[in-house]
């Protein structure tokens, strides 16, 4: 008679640190065999604090700070902190400021949404694809570099404006960019799209349907990949995106495969937007003249009295920009979903209280409902298609 | 550039404000419109039921943020109470955005969970009690989110120090000084 065998569950830590999560995440699994019946998911592992930093700095200190949020693009970061201060402010921006924030928040989506498919593609082991999208996304960060001084910690965007207008080599070096894009792109896809084996891992995996993502309030190419139909950009204009043409990419069966294709073509519409901001870019200054928040020119600052005084009251502690008490909220289309700055002033030169609506916190939350009842091997493509990023998760 | 037409200035209350006035004459205290968004003010107790209603009534299907303020030592106004917490719903089919807000005493920080209603509440009701020690009846798992299980108080809270330290692991070599401490002079022993 054989002996009875106990049947036992087993359980498997993936992450914090694993060579297949990029990020800081801990996922864990219980598995029986290689199927997952069950999972948690931990976060907090990079928690720097963040909300409780920038009570307690002044209000154009907060800018570097937002950087580091979603650092894959921190454009739209500080584009939006910015937008819901000079909301606050009830300030608006001269046209030019508000063309070339569009232009360089549609080109840091670009470089986020080849950074994410190129992932998602090495962990299927396409690293061609991946080497290819990132040989793009080099080229967009070069373009970075030239426009606000860094590849990834920009800092680029102040209350009132941005702190300098795009260069020349910018504007003459952009158009081979997007050139050199929709080429990686096209080269990726035609590599993988009608490959067995990429559709095989990612055809209903991970599927998502709209009313988890409504219930999840998953925005985003990860909610659009499941149908749910909502761009903060269309839905809520801010900036000039109600005076360009795009399409809003939908998927049907929300899986990692329509959640790839959805990044491709929101490639494809934000090189559109950035074309048309191209040939519309108006002239005229990038920021505000308005005292309360634009530091004066520094040739006045040392030869004139007042403009050294007025320099001082923008910077020394207690002085500074003063938006009115009061509280904001302005939610702009980050690269993966919406976020969303909530904003409490009490009138001092310091924020009381900023509120940051990570857009992938809500879709980690769903990670779980994701990958359960799949197999150990399906969560790497299931957890790079939700795009996490572990600066903006945690905060 | 077209101005934007409001900058969140506050206007008259809105229709969701009204009927939820008739709806609920005792539990719905103030509210107004800072477009896009209706903001309405409710008593804590109550969120629950005014959540299902909009759900119901209203087809808002997502509550698409929550968040808490401390108002303790507030410059820019009087506060009913020390904390206020802010849920924020949105309807995808209409686009309509609603901003529910409650005051909620230092005494009692407790309100009711929206776990059933909305899968989005889960995380979000743990990060506010997390980082700010509200509770939440009826949450199914009211734990620590960002801070680790050991870690006590609720950093958010504006009586908790920027600077307060709670290491985890007892120093590993004891020859190195604390961090932030006063570095010793070089030399022997």
């Amino acid at each position: 008679m054989m002996p009875e065998t106990e049947k036992r569950t087993m359980q498997l830590n993936m992450g914090p640190a694993h060579p297949a999560m990029h990020g800081t995440v801990n996922i864990g699994l219980e598995l029986e065999g290689e199927r997952i019946c069950g999972s948690e998911v931990g976060i907090g592992y990079m928690h720097r604090a963040f909300e409780k930093t920038v009570e307690h700095r002044s209000w154009n200190q907060v800018v570097p700070y937002t950087d580091r949020l979603n650092y894959v693009s921190p454009v739209i970061n500080n584009v939006g902190y910015a937008l819901a201060v000079e909301k606050l402010l009830g300030i608006s921006v001269p046209e030019r400021g508000v063309w070339i924030r569009t232009l360089m928040c549609e080109v840091s989506r670009v470089t986020d949404h080849l950074t994410c498919n190129g992932a998602m593609a090495m962990e299927l082991g396409a690293l061609t694809v991946f080497i290819w999208l990132i040989r793009a996304r080099e080229i967009l960060y070069g373009l970075l570099e030239e426009a606000t001084g860094a590849r990834l910690t920009v800092s680029w965007s102040r209350i009132g404006g941005v702190s300098a207008d795009l260069t020349d080599k910018f504007l003459a070096g952009l158009p081979g960019a997007i050139r050199e894009v929709r080429r990686a792109v096209s080269e990726g896809n035609t590599l993988l799209t009608g490959n067995r084996i990429f559709i095989d891992r990612t055809r209903g995996i991970g599927a998502l349907s709209r009313e988890d993502a409504v219930s999840h309030a998953i925005t985003g190419p990860l909610g659009r990949a499941s149908g749910l139909d909502y761009d903060v950009r269309r839905d809520l204009p801010y900036l000039a995106y109600d005076q360009v043409q795009f399409e809003v990419p939908l998927g049907e069966h929300g899986d990692v495969y329509d959640r790839f294709m959805v990044r491709v073509r929101e490639i494809e519409q934000s090189l559109r937007i950035i074309e048309q901001c191209l040939a519309k870019l108006p002239g005229g200054p990038v920021g505000v003249d308005d005292q309360r928040v634009t530091l004066p020119a520094k040739d006045d600052v040392y030869s004139s009295m007042e403009s050294l005084i007025h320099h001082f009251k923008l910077l020394m502690p207690g002085h500074g920009i003063r938006p009115p008490a009061g509280e904001v909220y302005q939610a702009v289309e980050g690269a993966n979903g919406e976020l969303g700055f909530y904003i409490v002033s009490d009138g001092s030169d310091r924020p009381w209280r900023i509120r940051v609506r990570p857009p992938c916190f809500f879709a980690m939350a769903a990670l779980s409902k994701m990958i359960d009842g799949g197999l150990v091997a399906d969560v790497p493509p299931v957890f790079g298609s939700v795009n996490m990023i572990a600066g903006e998760l945690d905060r | 550039m077209k101005q934007q037409p409001s900058h969140g200035i506050r206007q008259e209350a809105g229709p969701v404000f009204h009927e939820l006035r008739g709806k609920f004459p005792r539990i719905v205290r103030d509210g107004w419109q800072e477009p896009p968004l209706e903001v309405v003010v409710i008593e804590k107790d109550s969120i629950a039921r005014v959540a299902g209603y909009l759900r119901e009534s209203w087809g808002v299907a997502a509550l698409m943020d929550l968040t808490v303020v401390d108002y303790q030592g507030y410059a820019g106004g009087k506060k009913p109470a020390r904390f206020e917490v802010v849920w924020y719903f949105q309807s995808f089919e209409s686009g309509r955005r609603i901003r529910i807000k409650a005051a909620v005493p230092d005494t009692d920080p407790v309100v009711p969970s929206l776990s059933g209603l909305y899968a989005s509440a889960d995380w979000l009701e743990r990060e506010a009690w997390d980082m700010f020690g509200i509770g939440f009846t009826g949450h199914p798992g009211l734990r620590r989110i960002l801070m680790y299980e050991e870690f006590s108080g609720h950093p958010l809270r504006k009586d908790y120090p920027l600077a307060k330290e709670q290491p985890l692991v007892e120093q590993v070599h004891p020859g190195v000084p604390p961090f932030g401490a006063k570095p010793k002079a070089l030399g022997g022993e």
